[in-house]
């Protein structure tokens, strides 16, 4: 992707960073055009963007972006969120995993301009190194980690798989589908699927997440 | 990732005007498997339609009393809804047995019967694939084929479809709902709705170009016991090696379609018929034409065996 990183970077370095591909495709007219603006030169460079506005961690935000920029790539290189984390890219691996109106996501799998309107709450959202959220403070406590890549896709997926069980949506692995969902470990393990740990450190996290649950894991 | 330009469509009609407008278009509604394919290169629309703000979510009695799905239903929603896990049991399984919960979230009902297949040599592109680049031939024949087709495949192309949700609908006699790009709109059998390979294995459903799925309809409930068998090589977020769609009525008869085993849901009525004789005569009618490569043999054992274990337990 040629587009910046980060749009409050000021025009001049702006220009400079984009000058190659511009100089590779723009029409004569674009390049001496006077002041021209993100979405010009980006048009100029073959793309093209678009503002979106969402809500995140309940804040209001307005990005003007590459229509190519994925959620994921939003929140990290334009708003500084680096709390969410690019593991594979392609929806393999749960790192990504944000929470849009309280359901679990891969914020790379969608595009920044698809959530106009949306509420988004990223692991940042939930809670702070001073006041954390019980799941961050379960896993914490039950070590639920041992690099902490994987660790924030988990803690966002494991808050929603609590929700989702609440709500009574079925699993897998719910042996009747028209009776309550049981709150049993392996309910718990075929909900967390989607979040990978490279590290291993499965066995505790599924006792954090069967203590928030309230049952022994 | 192929820099595109982006329109949200204010109605089905007009999102399938849109695409005719854009030849290069596509449409994106969850985007789970469009947008991994887009970063790859795999797909490169010059432009997309977001169909996502169209009011196409909802799951509705229809007339003849069945159910009308709305092409943006989530995958979700539609395992969770009450009359679907009461009344089509083997779809709701179907459904929580495929991808992960936050895909499940994602992707919709159009969505999901227009996967690309998951064949490795589809999603290297530095291999030949008759399916993503027509006439450049077919890796994954002599190739590592474990995954790949037993029946239904062809000289070009020995990929499978992907989708669990599917191999349910076809075992339903689901049909898909569809408005063009001048506003006609149609109705497809999901029997006809996949296609098999043959010389143009990049054609993979009855759509015409800009064409785009508003519905999927389901007959009014016939009961029977409903089951969904998954065989994958790990116990969850796996696609199938095998799977088996089954309705098994009490006097024995029923439908059964396989997933995994075929470029689209693969089923034949002519081995329905064959069910009051149990699992090894349905296997033999199903499989009759069947290819395996040297590496996939193993799916025709494993369907009898996947399919045997099934009938046992609709017996109960």
């Amino acid at each position: 992707m040629t587009s910046p990183s980060d749009f409050e970077l000021s025009r001049r370095k702006l220009l400079a960073g984009t000058a190659a591909s511009v100089a590779l495709t723009a029409a004569p007219s674009i390049v001496n055009a006077q002041a021209p603006t993100i979405a010009e030169q980006n048009a100029a460079a073959g793309s093209a963007t678009l503002k979106v506005s969402f809500t995140v961690n309940g804040a209001a935000r307005d990005l003007t972006l590459d229509t190519r920029t994925t959620l994921l790539d939003a929140l990290r290189e334009h708003l500084h969120l680096t709390g969410t984390k690019k593991g594979c890219d392609h929806g393999q691996c749960g790192a990504c995993t944000v929470i849009i109106g309280g359901r679990r996501i891969n914020s790379c799998l969608t595009l920044a301009v698809m959530h106009e309107g949306d509420s988004i709450t990223t692991i940042e959202g939930l809670g702070t190194p001073e006041k954390m959220h019980p799941m961050q403070a379960a896993f914490v406590k039950h070590d639920g980690y041992q690099c902490g890549y994987c660790t924030p896709g988990q803690i966002c997926s494991a808050v929603a798989v609590l929700d989702e069980i609440k709500a009574g949506i079925p699993s897998h692995v719910s042996a009747d589908l028209n009776t309550p969902v049981q709150l049993t470990s392996a309910e718990l393990r075929e909900r967390m699927s989607g979040n990978i740990c490279r590290c291993g450190a499965y066995s505790n996290i599924a006792e954090a997440i069967s203590e928030v649950a309230g049952r022994p894991a | 990732m192929k820099s595109f330009t982006y329109e949200r469509a204010q109605s089905p009609a007009a999102a399938a005007a849109a695409a005719a407008r854009h030849p290069d278009a596509k449409f994106i509604a969850g985007g789970t498997n469009l947008l991994d394919l887009m970063k790859l290169e795999i797909e490169t629309p010059a432009h997309l339609i977001d169909v996502n703000g169209l009011a196409l979510d909802k799951i509705e009695p229809t007339q003849e009393g069945g159910l009308r799905i709305g092409a943006l239903v989530r995958n979700t929603d539609l395992a969770a809804d009450a009359r679907v896990r009461r009344d089509y049991a083997v779809l709701s399984r179907a459904l929580l047995a495929g991808a992960s919960g936050q895909l499940r979230n994602k992707a919709t009902t159009a969505g999901n019967l227009l996967q690309r297949t998951r064949c490795p040599y589809f999603y290297d592109t530095n291999q030949p694939c008759n399916k993503r680049k027509p006439g450049s031939g077919c890796a994954a024949i002599g190739g590592f084929s474990r995954q790949h087709a037993i029946v239904g495949a062809s000289d070009a192309c020995i990929a499978t479809h992907p989708s669990d949700m599917a191999v349910a609908m076809r075992a339903l006699d689901a049909a898909v709902e569809t408005v063009r790009p001048n506003g006609a709109t149609r109705t497809i059998p999901i029997a006809e709705f996949h296609r098999l390979p043959g010389n143009t294995p990049h054609v993979e459903t009855a759509l015409s170009p800009g064409e785009l799925i508003t519905a999927v309809t389901l007959p009014k409930p016939t009961g029977g016991v409903q089951i969904y068998r998954k065989v994958r090589d790990r116990a969850s977020y796996a696609f199938a090696l095998v799977s088996v769609a089954a309705i098994v009525q009490r006097d024995g008869t029923g439908h059964v379609a396989l997933g995994g085993v075929a470029h689209k849901p693969w089923r034949l009525e002519s081995a329905d018929a064959q069910l009051p004789r149990g699992a090894k005569a349905v296997t033999a009618e199903l499989l009759s034409g069947a290819k395996p490569t040297r590496e996939n043999a193993f799916k025709l054992p494993l369907v009898e065996r996947t399919l045997g274990a099934v009938l046992t337990e609709a017996k109960g």
